[in-house]
C-alpha cells in the first residue's frame, strides 16, 4: 500500500473550535470534550488540535513541532535546523501512554529564532524564511516532519480518535485563547501521524471537513509559488492557498474567503453594492484556479483569531454559537453543547459566508 | 510643439503624440519603437533615431525623420507619408496598403514585401539609393521605385528581387542587365508612357529632397511586373 | 484508358426503380458527376469526379442514390497501400505537390480517446446541473502578479484586457476566402448569440461583419491581408498567426480561383492570383521580434485588446510557448496536427507536428514549472470533436478550446476534404455565388447555436458528475483524468495516472 503523500487521500471528518474574544485562557480540556459526541464522524485514523496563546513564555520564538522516525533522523534534522535557526529551547513533547495510541514516533518541539545572516543572504522576510525551511525539512529530510511552526501556538496530532489524541498530548495542561480540533475519517490510508489534522504552516492551521473536487486544479496552481503538496490532502492545499492569499498577496480574510468560495457570477452581477460586486468579480477573474469546489467546511486558526467558512453551495454542516466572550464552531450542534450546554441561538452560516472572529487586539 | 523624448519610453511618447493635433517635433529620439503606430492625421518630425516599426499601421499625415530609421518602417501602413532623410533598415513598408514612403538613402532587405493595392489605394515607395535583397517579395500591388542616385559600382538591388511578386509594379533606374529576376515576372525597358507615370510619382519626392526630376527621368529605367501568363501556382495536384 | 488512370475512389449507385429523373442531382453537383443523356433518356454518372460530399444523396427526393467505396482496387498490400500507389501515379503524371484539405485523416493515436473522466461516488457528491448552479464562464487574458490597493486600502480592480466567454469554446480561424461570406456570417451571428468569439482568419473582415466586433477575433498573418487600423479596432482581440496545425512551418495558400470579387477587395490582391502567406512573418525571425509585433499591435490599439499568438504544435512546443508567454502576448493558441485547413500539402498535413493533447499537457506543465502559467491563457485546437474532448482539454490545463471542423460540420460540411477545389456543394468552402447561396446563414447560425448549447449542457453534466460547479475548478485538474492503454511515457507527458490507479 502506498504511503501518505504518494497518493491522494480523500477524507471525511469532524471539526470544532472555540475562541475567547477577550483573549481569556481556555483549557485544552474543553476542546477535547467537544469531540467526544462526534466520535462517529471519525474512524480512529487521525485526530488533532491546535491551540493559540499556549506558549506565552516563548511567544517571540517560532515553536516548531516535529515527528522523527528515530534518533538518527532527529540528529540529522537538528544539524539542518542549526544552520537556519538559533535553538532557544528543545524538548520532548510530554505525552501520556494510552492503549489506544500506539506506534508513536519521536515527538519534539523547538523554540527557534531565525538566523539573521541566513535570512539576509536568501533575501527573504522572516515568515517566508521559516516557511521555506519547513518545506525543505518536509520534502528533503528523510524521517523528519514539521507539523507545527507558528509563534505562541502549537498543533498536536496523532493516529487515533481525537479525544484520545487530546489526552495523549495532555492538552488539559495547556491554556490558550483559541482552540481548533479535528477528527479524521480517511478512506484509504492506514493513517500516518503527519497526515492527521490540523494542517499548519507558520501560525495558520486548518481543520477541514469534506472532499473538494477542485483539488488538482488548486494544487497545480499553488505549487507554482514555492509550495509543495507532499501529503496530497485537501487540508494541506487549503492551508497553502490561505497562506498565499493572506500572507503573500496581502488579502484580508474576507477577500481570501471570496476567492476560495467565490460567489456565483449570477450573484455577483446582482449585488446591490457596486463596489462589492466589482471586487468580487475582480478576485474571481484574477484567481480562477484558487476557487475551491466540492463540499468543505473549514476553520482557519491564526494569531489572534479564527475564520470559519463553508463551500459556496454549503454541502457540509457547520454551526456557530456564542456565549459571553466565547464563540464556538463545530460540525454538529452537540459538540458546542458539550463545551457549554447553556449556549443558545446556535446558527449556521450561509455557504461562502466567512465567520471571522478576532480577539480584541488581534484584529486583522 | 516639441516633445523631448530623452527620458520617455515608447508608450508615454505615443500617449503624448496622440494628444497633439498641431505639428510636432520629437527631439533626442533614441530608439523608441512604434512611434505614431496606428495614428491618423499627424504631422511629426523626428530628430534622432526612431526605433523599429516607426509608423506601423499609420493611417494618415506625415512623419519626417532627419536621419536614419531602423527596421519595419511603415509596417502595414494604410495612408499618409513617411519621409526618411537617411537610410532605412529591413522589411520597410511590410504589407503597405496605402500611403507613401520616401527614402533618400538606401533600403535594407525585403523592402516593400507584401505590398498590396486595391483600386484607388495604391501605395508608393521610393528609394533614392540602393535596395537590399528580396526587394518587393510577394508584392501584390503598389509601386516601388529604386533610383540608385549615387550610382557606384554596385547593383541597384541585391539578390532575388520580386520573389513571389504577383501584382503591382516596380521601376528601377538601371538597365538591370546584371540583375536576375524570377521567371514569373517580366522585365522591360521603360517606355515614354511608363516615364509619364513615373514623373507623377517622382514629382513630390524630387521637391522634398531638392532633386532634378528631369535629369533623373533622362536615365534608362527598367519596369518589372508579374507575368500573367506564368503565375506562381504551377505546382499542385489535388489529392 | 491510360497509364495515368486511377480507378475512381467511389461508385455512384443509382436505384433505377426509385429514380424519377427529376435531375436534382445534376443541379446539385458542382463537380459535374451527374448528367442527363437526352437521347437515351437516362441519368449517367461520371464517378471519377465524385468527392463523396453526399450532397446528391442528401437532396435526392426519392433516396435513389448511394455513394459507396469502389470495390475495384489494387492488390492488397499493407506496405504499398492503394493511397501510396495512387499518389505516386498522380505525381508521376503531373509533377505536382499533393494538395489536400481538412485535417490529418491518418491512423495516429487519438489521445482524447485514451483518456477517461472521473465522477464522484460517496466521498463527495455529484451535482445535478439542471437544478444547481453550474458555471462555464471563463475570462482569457493575463492575470496581474500583484494586488494593488489605494490609500484607503481598497483593491484597485485593474486588469489587462480580457476576453469573456460564456463557455470555454471559440470558433477558430477560417478566412473569408477559404470559406464563404455566408459561412462567415453564420459564425459571426452564432458567436454573438452564444456570447463567445469567432475568428476572422487571415483574409481580413468584410465591413458587413464589423457589427459583430465584440465577438470577433481579428487575425494578423504574415501576408497581413486586410489589416488596417479599422480592422484592428473592430475586433475584441487580435490574433497573430505564426502557424497552423495542419501545416506547421509553411504558410497559408488560397488558390487563385477563390480570389474573386470581395475576396480580392478585402485582401487587396489581384483577382485570380493566389493569396500567399509565407511561412514566416518577415519581420519575425526570432522571439524578440515577436515581442515587437505584439507591442506594435498593442500600441496601435491602445492596449485595449488582448493579443493571441497562435502556433502549431511542434516538437519543442513547450519551450516555444514559454517564449511566447514572455513576449507580452496575453493568450497562446496551440493548434494540433489534426487541425483542419482549406488547403495544405498532403505530406505536410499528414507528417508534420504533434497531437494537441500531448502539446497541451507539456506546455501547461512547462509554464507551471516556470511559474508563468498565470501570465498567459492557453487555448487549444486541432480536432476537438465533442464536449468530452472539451472537458478533457480543460482538465489537462487549457483555458478554452478552438473548434472549426466541428463548426463546419454543424453548418453542413460532410468532410469530403476537397475544399481546395473551391466547388463546395454545401456552400461553405467556395466563392461561387450559386454555391454560396446554398448556405442560409440563419439556418447555419441556428445549427451552430444548437451544437454549442448541447455541448454546454453536456459539459455541465460531466462537471456535475465530478462534483465541480465551476469550470475554473476543472482547469488543469488532471486528477479527474485517467489514461487507458497508454504507456508510462505517454502517461508521464499527459501528467495523468492510468485507469485503476
Amino acid at each position: 500500500m502506498k504511503k501518505e503523500g504518494e497518493i491522494r487521500i480523500p477524507s471525511g471528518c469532524a471539526i470544532a473550535a472555540v475562541i475567547s474574544k477577550e483573549k481569556k485562557n481556555i483549557s485544552g480540556d474543553l476542546i477535547i470534550k467537544s469531540m467526544v459526541p462526534m466520535h462517529d464522524r471519525s474512524n480512529g485514523l487521525g485526530g488533532g488540535f491546535a491551540g493559540y496563546g499556549i506558549y506565552p513564555e516563548y511567544k517571540d520564538f517560532y515553536a516548531m513541532h516535529l515527528f522523527f522516525n528515530n534518533r538518527d533522523s532527529r540528529k540529522a534534522c537538528e544539524v539542518f535546523i542549526k544552520e537556519y535557526f538559533e535553538i532557544v529551547k528543545s524538548e520532548i513533547i510530554p505525552t501520556r501512554k494510552l492503549p489506544s495510541i500506539t506506534d508513536e514516533p519521536v515527538i519534539w518541539r523547538y523554540f527557534l529564532h531565525p538566523m539573521r545572516s541566513m535570512m539576509l543572504s536568501l533575501q527573504l522576510d522572516e515568515k517566508s524564511f521559516v516557511a521555506r525551511a519547513v518545506m525543505k525539512i518536509n520534502t528533503e529530510l528523510d524521517g523528519a516532519y514539521v507539523f507545527s511552526s507558528g509563534k505562541n501556538m502549537g498543533t498536536f496530532k496523532a493516529v487515533g480518535y481525537p479525544e484520545d489524541v487530546g489526552r495523549f498530548y495532555r492538552l488539559e495542561e495547556y491554556e490558550g485563547y483559541s482552540w481548533t480540533a479535528h477528527g479524521r475519517y480517511p478512506t484509504n490510508t492506514p493513517g500516518w501521524w503527519g497526515g492527521a489534522h490540523p494542517f499548519s504552516l507558520l501560525d495558520y492551521s486548518v481543520v477541514h471537513n469534506g472532499e473538494i473536487s477542485s483539488y488538482d486544479a488548486n494544487r497545480r496552481f499553488i505549487e507554482m509559488y514555492g509550495y509543495k503538496c507532499t501529503l496530497q490532502t485537501d487540508t494541506e492545499v487549503i492551508t497553502y492557498i490561505l497562506d498565499y492569499l493572506i500572507r503573500v498577496k496581502g488579502l484580508t480574510l474576507k477577500e481570501a474567503a471570496n476567492v476560495i468560495a467565490a460567489p456565483f457570477w449570477s450573484t455577483i452581477k446582482n449585488e446591490k453594492d457596486r463596489r462589492e460586486s466589482e471586487v468580487h468579480a475582480y478576485l474571481r477573474k484574477i484567481f480562477p484556479s484558487l476557487l475551491i469546489t466540492g463540499p468543505f467546511s473549514i476553520v482557519l486558526g491564526f494569531e489572534g483569531g479564527i475564520m470559519a467558512l463553508n463551500d459556496r453551495l454549503k454541502l457540509r454542516s457547520m454551526v456557530v454559537g456564542e456565549k459571553l466572550d466565547r464563540v464556538y464552531i463545530a460540525s454538529e450542534e452537540v459538540a458546542i453543547k458539550a463545551m457549554d450546554k447553556s449556549v443558545e441561538d446556535i446558527w449556521s452560516p450561509a455557504g461562502g459566508q466567512p465567520v471571522i472572529v478576532c480577539v480584541e487586539e488581534g484584529q486583522k | 510643439m516639441t516633445i523631448d523624448a530623452k527620458k520617455l519610453n515608447y508608450r508615454t511618447l505615443n500617449e503624448k503624440l496622440r494628444c497633439v493635433d498641431e505639428e510636432c517635433t520629437i527631439t533626442s529620439c533614441m530608439g523608441q519603437r512604434f512611434i505614431a503606430s496606428g495614428m491618423s492625421n499627424k504631422s511629426i518630425t523626428i530628430e534622432g533615431i526612431p526605433g523599429n516599426a516607426l509608423g506601423s499601421y499609420f493611417n494618415g499625415g506625415t512623419i519626417t525623420v532627419h536621419g536614419n530609421a531602423q527596421d519595419a518602417v511603415g509596417d502595414t501602413m494604410n495612408d499618409g507619408t513617411i519621409i526618411i532623410h537617411g537610410n532605412i533598415g529591413d522589411a520597410a513598408g511590410y504589407a503597405m496598403r496605402g500611403g507613401k514612403i520616401y527614402v533618400k538613402g538606401n533600403a535594407g532587405y525585403r523592402a516593400g514585401i507584401h505590398m498590396k493595392a486595391y483600386k484607388e489605394k495604391v501605395p508608393l515607395m521610393i528609394i533614392g539609393g540602393r535596395a537590399g535583397s528580396f526587394l518587393g517579395e510577394y508584392q501584390s500591388g503598389g509601386v516601388i521605385v529604386v533610383l540608385d542616385l549615387k550610382r557606384k559600382e554596385k547593383k541597384c538591388v541585391g539578390f532575388f528581387p520580386c520573389t513571389g511578386m504577383h501584382g503591382g509594379k516596380m521601376f528601377l533606374r538601371s538597365r538591370c542587365e546584371d540583375v536576375v529576376f524570377p521567371s514569373q515576372v517580366v522585365k522591360r525597358n521603360a517606355t515614354d508612357e511608363d516615364k509619364m507615370e513615373l514623373r507623377g510619382y517622382l514629382k513630390e519626392y524630387c521637391d522634398l529632397f531638392a532633386l532634378d526630376l528631369d535629369e533623373i527621368l533622362s536615365s534608362e529605367f527598367t519596369v518589372v511586373t508579374p507575368d500573367s501568363k506564368n503565375p506562381y501556382r504551377q505546382m499542385y495536384v489535388a489529392n | 484508358m491510360s497509364i495515368d488512370f486511377i480507378s475512381p475512389e467511389y461508385d455512384v449507385i443509382r436505384n433505377e426503380d426509385r429514380c424519377t429523373k427529376c435531375r436534382i442531382c445534376v443541379q446539385q453537383c458542382a463537380n459535374g458527376v451527374h448528367f442527363f443523356d437526352e437521347k437515351r433518356n437516362v441519368l449517367i454518372s461520371d464517378e471519377t469526379k465524385c468527392v463523396n460530399c453526399q450532397r446528391c444523396v442528401s437532396f435526392c427526393p426519392v433516396r435513389a442514390l448511394k455513394i459507396v467505396k469502389n470495390p475495384n482496387g489494387l492488390k492488397a498490400n499493407f506496405n504499398w497501400c492503394s493511397d501510396s500507389i495512387n499518389e505516386i501515379f498522380k505525381q508521376a503524371s503531373s509533377g505536382g505537390v499533393l494538395l489536400s484539405s481538412m485535417g490529418n485523416p491518418k491512423k495516429f493515436p487519438v489521445y482524447f480517446d485514451r483518456i477517461l473522466i472521473n465522477a464522484s461516488q460517496v466521498t463527495n457528491p455529484p451535482i445535478d446541473p439542471l437544478r444547481e448552479p453550474m458555471e462555464t464562464k471563463v475570462f482569457l487574458g493575463k492575470k496581474p502578479s500583484e494586488i494593488e490597493r489605494d490609500r484607503d486600502g481598497k483593491i484597485k480592480c485593474k486588469l489587462e484586457p480580457q476576453i469573456e466567454l460564456s463557455m470555454p469554446v471559440m470558433f477558430s480561424a477560417m478566412s473569408f476566402g477559404s470559406i464563404s461570406y455566408n459561412a462567415h456570417a453564420a459564425l459571426a451571428k452564432a458567436a454573438s448569440e452564444l456570447g463567445i468569439l469567432y475568428n476572422t482568419g487571415e483574409g481580413g473582415l468584410h465591413e458587413d461583419f464589423y457589427v459583430y466586433g465584440k465577438n470577433t477575433i481579428v487575425q494578423v498573418a504574415s501576408g497581413r491581408f486586410g489589416v488596417h487600423e479599422d480592422y484592428l479596432e473592430a475586433g475584441a482581440a487580435i490574433e497573430i498567426k505564426m502557424g497552423q496545425g495542419a501545416k506547421p512551418g509553411i504558410g497559408g495558400h488560397l488558390p487563385g480561383m477563390k480570389v474573386v470579387g470581395e475576396i480580392s477587395r478585402t485582401r487587396m490582391i489581384p483577382e485570380g492570383s493566389d493569396a500567399i502567406s509565407p511561412a514566416p512573418h518577415h519581420d519575425i525571425y526570432s522571439i524578440e521580434d515577436l515581442r515587437q509585433l505584439v507591442f506594435s499591435l498593442k500600441e496601435a490599439t491602445g492596449y485595449k485588446k488582448p493579443i493571441i499568438v497562435k502556433v502549431a504544435a511542434v516538437h519543442n512546443i513547450a519551450a516555444i510557448a514559454s517564449g511566447i508567454a514572455r513576449s507580452g502576448a496575453d493568450i497562446i493558441a496551440i493548434d494540433g496536427f489534426r487541425g483542419g485547413t482549406g488547403a495544405a500539402p498532403t505530406r505536410i498535413r499528414d507528417n508534420v507536428g504533434i497531437p494537441v493533447e500531448l502539446a497541451l499537457a507539456s506546455v501547461d506543465q512547462h509554464l507551471r514549472d516556470e511559474g508563468i502559467r498565470n501570465n498567459i491563457s492557453l487555448v487549444v485546437g486541432g480536432s476537438i470533436r465533442s464536449s468530452a474532448d472539451v472537458v478533457k482539454a480543460i482538465a489537462l490545463g487549457a483555458d478554452a478550446v478552438y473548434i472549426a471542423t466541428a463548426a463546419l460540420i454543424a453548418m453542413g460540411c460532410h468532410l469530403c476534404r476537397s475544399c481546395q477545389s473551391g466547388r463546395c456543394n454545401w456552400g461553405i468552402a467556395t466563392q461561387r455565388p450559386e454555391l454560396v447561396a446554398r448556405l442560409d446563414p440563419e439556418v447555419a447560425k441556428t445549427r451552430l447555436v444548437n451544437l454549442m448549447t448541447a455541448w454546454r449542457h453536456e459539459i455541465k453534466e460531466m462537471m456535475g458528475g465530478m462534483g465541480i460547479n465551476s469550470i475554473e475548478a476543472l482547469k488543469g485538474n488532471r486528477l479527474m483524468l485517467r489514461g487507458i492503454g497508454l504507456s508510462e511515457k505517454e502517461l508521464e507527458i499527459l501528467g495523468i495516472s492510468h485507469a485503476g490507479e
